[in-house]
């Protein structure tokens, strides 16, 4: 008895010894660059010219900056606004083909093609898509040729300097890139939804909008909370596509410029005491999010 | 008796059927258009370029191809670098994920509730957040210019371990492991003999994941890549959008975008339907 339970606390050493490449590398790259940037955040670190400042300890003085400033606060309005633009269709159309496709009455043919195809811009390159967008959608660009050859518009829509338009170019290519994949995470959801539970609205005479809205809707929900948030902590990470589109700059006047693409010019600058509070508050923000989702998460395993 | 109110839920659902292609239609279009007119373009020459849109193909692909591999962007050691991270980093993320998720699944340890929870928790913190500190660390590390800041941070991937850990939840016994105890193999034969293999659809889909966002990664490589032969596509793209844009040749434009797409969206052809598959399947689990 007792020989046996050495050897189980024996075996069980071993669940340290396949931890360890997780924890170091852990460590390595993500637990010290986090307590660094929060350790920065309290230094005035930046060039100025050729000249080093700093680091000089300045308490929370580059908090009192970042927050004072009107930059942040309408980059944070920019990147919501895009990421709502993109995210209301995202989520009507994912709902709406995700019903259908599992609607057993509709039997919609060749589900896996249209999966297939809808899925597809989840996995092209977010850079060299928004460098696609940048020459077809360029004043000279096909699309602006097309629209013309069409007779819908007399001269060239100026779509990368009209604010409107270029912030929705970005939610429209965050909207292309995203809702295949709500929709199969959605649809998966929707399978899972006990059948009986649809059968009885059928016998009891329901509508196909009854049984959408009454039924599928409400059992939905931590799903699609799940999905909402995700997809907020995605939004506000929202950078490769206005940057290659824009060049870095956010025009027009700054309009289309996210938060990171606000912390990577700080970053580029070597501007590292706002880089860092800029960096504490974005994780200040996602980790609230992220616990909404880890209480979600652990829920469902339990 | 029936017929008639079947006859008007037929009728109902044949056009409720309707309008569901007629969407369908529409988003595929939406989806796919821009590709097509990439690929279209990328076979056109620049002055044809400037005359409009069109989308009938010309013949100018191999003039396009060869002038972007003589041209100044380093194109094939952007493909090879972007190569290189991705797979070196969907083969080490993939098996030692696997091997956190096995330690957790398999062994009762101390700190094993703790680890869990740590990791959750963590998962959804972004790279980003933490880029300030990354990036100090690898300069003082002086890896900058080096693919390994991009490829070993891998190894400690929380959503792939996730997937990896419900996976095995749902497919590795326990007596399967002791019954190789008794066989006498030791722990670190088990598992590479035994739960790898039992694990490879979900490696497969992972490790394709895992690929694809190393290969499409831009703000992290943009920050420590800086000499043009380091650089991985995305980088590239970046400075491709930088220069000076009417100097460019807008044939290789394109063609350099199409070299950075078309290799994803081919093996999607051969994989799409393992891909999607494993998207549904992280979707009931997650």
């Amino acid at each position: 008895m007792n020989k046996k339970r050495s050897k189980v606390v024996q075996y069980n050493r071993w669940g340290y010894i396949f931890m360890i490449p997780f924890i170091v590398v852990y460590l390595i790259f993500q637990f010290v660059p986090l307590v660094t940037t929060i350790y920065n955040s309290f230094f005035e670190n930046y060039r100025s010219g050729l000249k080093q400042i700093g680091p000089n300890f300045i308490g929370l003085a580059n908090f009192q900056a970042i927050f004072s400033n009107p930059d942040l606060w309408k980059y944070f309005g920019n990147t919501m606004i895009m990421w709502i633009c993109g995210f209301v269709p995202q989520i009507f159309f994912s709902l709406l083909l995700g019903a259908w496709f599992t609607d057993p009455s509709l039997r919609l043919k060749a589900q896996r093609f249209w999966k297939t195809v809808i899925y597809l811009p989840n996995l092209i390159m977010a850079s060299a898509f928004a460098m696609l967008f940048f020459t077809l959608f360029a004043d000279s660009g096909p699309i602006n040729s097309l629209l013309q050859n069409l007779g819908l518009v007399s001269s060239p829509v100026r779509f990368l300097s009209t604010t409107v338009t270029a912030r929705g170019l970005v939610a429209f290519m965050n909207f292309i890139m995203w809702f295949g994949n709500t929709t199969i995470l959605l649809m998966a959801g929707m399978m899972g939804i006990d059948p009986s539970l649809f059968e009885a609205a059928q016998v009891d005479g329901a509508t196909a909008t009854q049984v959408f809205w009454r039924i599928t809707l409400p059992l939905l929900r931590p799903i699609l909370v799940y999905t909402m948030i995700t997809s907020l902590i995605g939004g506000l990470q929202m950078f490769d596509v206005p940057q290659i589109l824009t060049n870095g700059t956010g025009d027009p006047a700054r309009n289309t410029m996210t938060l990171i693409m606000y912390l990577n010019k700080h970053l580029y600058s070597r501007n590292y005491g706002l880089a860092g509070a800029l960096s504490v508050f974005l994780f200040i923000v996602t980790g609230i999010l992220s616990m909404i989702v880890f209480k979600i998460t652990v829920r469902k395993e339990g | 008796m029936n017929t008639n109110a079947e006859n008007v839920t037929t009728g109902g659902v044949r056009a409720r059927r309707l309008i569901a292609y007629i969407v369908l239609v529409i988003l595929s279009f939406l989806c796919l258009f821009w590709f097509v007119i990439l690929f279209v373009n990328a076979t056109r020459s620049h002055s044809d370029l400037t005359r409009g849109f069109t989308l009938i193909p010309s013949v100018y692909l191999p003039k396009n191809w060869s002038g972007l591999m003589h041209g100044t962007l380093p194109v094939v050691n952007g493909l090879f670098n972007s190569f290189v991270v991705s797979a070196c980093s969907a083969v080490l993320c993939t098996y030692f994920s696997t091997m956190t998720a096995y330690a957790i699944h398999t062994y009762d340890f101390k700190l094993k509730n703790f680890f869990f929870t740590f990791i959750l928790a963590i998962m959804m913190i972004p790279a980003q957040v933490t880029s300030l500190g990354f990036l100090q660390l690898i300069q003082n590390m002086k890896l900058e210019d080096n693919l390994l800041p991009l490829i070993l941070p891998s190894i400690a991937a929380p959503v792939t371990f996730f997937y990896m850990k419900q996976y095995m939840d749902s497919t590795l016994s326990l007596s399967l492991v002791e019954a190789a105890r008794i066989d006498g193999a030791g722990e670190f034969r088990i598992f590479n003999r035994v739960v790898l293999p039992l694990m490879k659809p979900a490696i497969a889909v992972q490790a394709i994941f895992t690929f694809v966002s190393s290969w499409n990664n831009y703000f992290i490589p943009a920050l420590i890549l800086h000499k043009d032969k380091i650089k991985t596509l995305p980088v590239l793209i970046a400075q491709l959008r930088s220069a000076d844009f009417l100097k460019f040749d807008m044939g290789q434009v394109y063609m350099m975008i199409a070299f950075s797409i078309f290799p994803v969206i081919v093996v999607y052809l051969f994989l799409s339907r393992y891909i999607v598959a494993g998207v549904a399947l992280g979707g009931v689990k997650e």
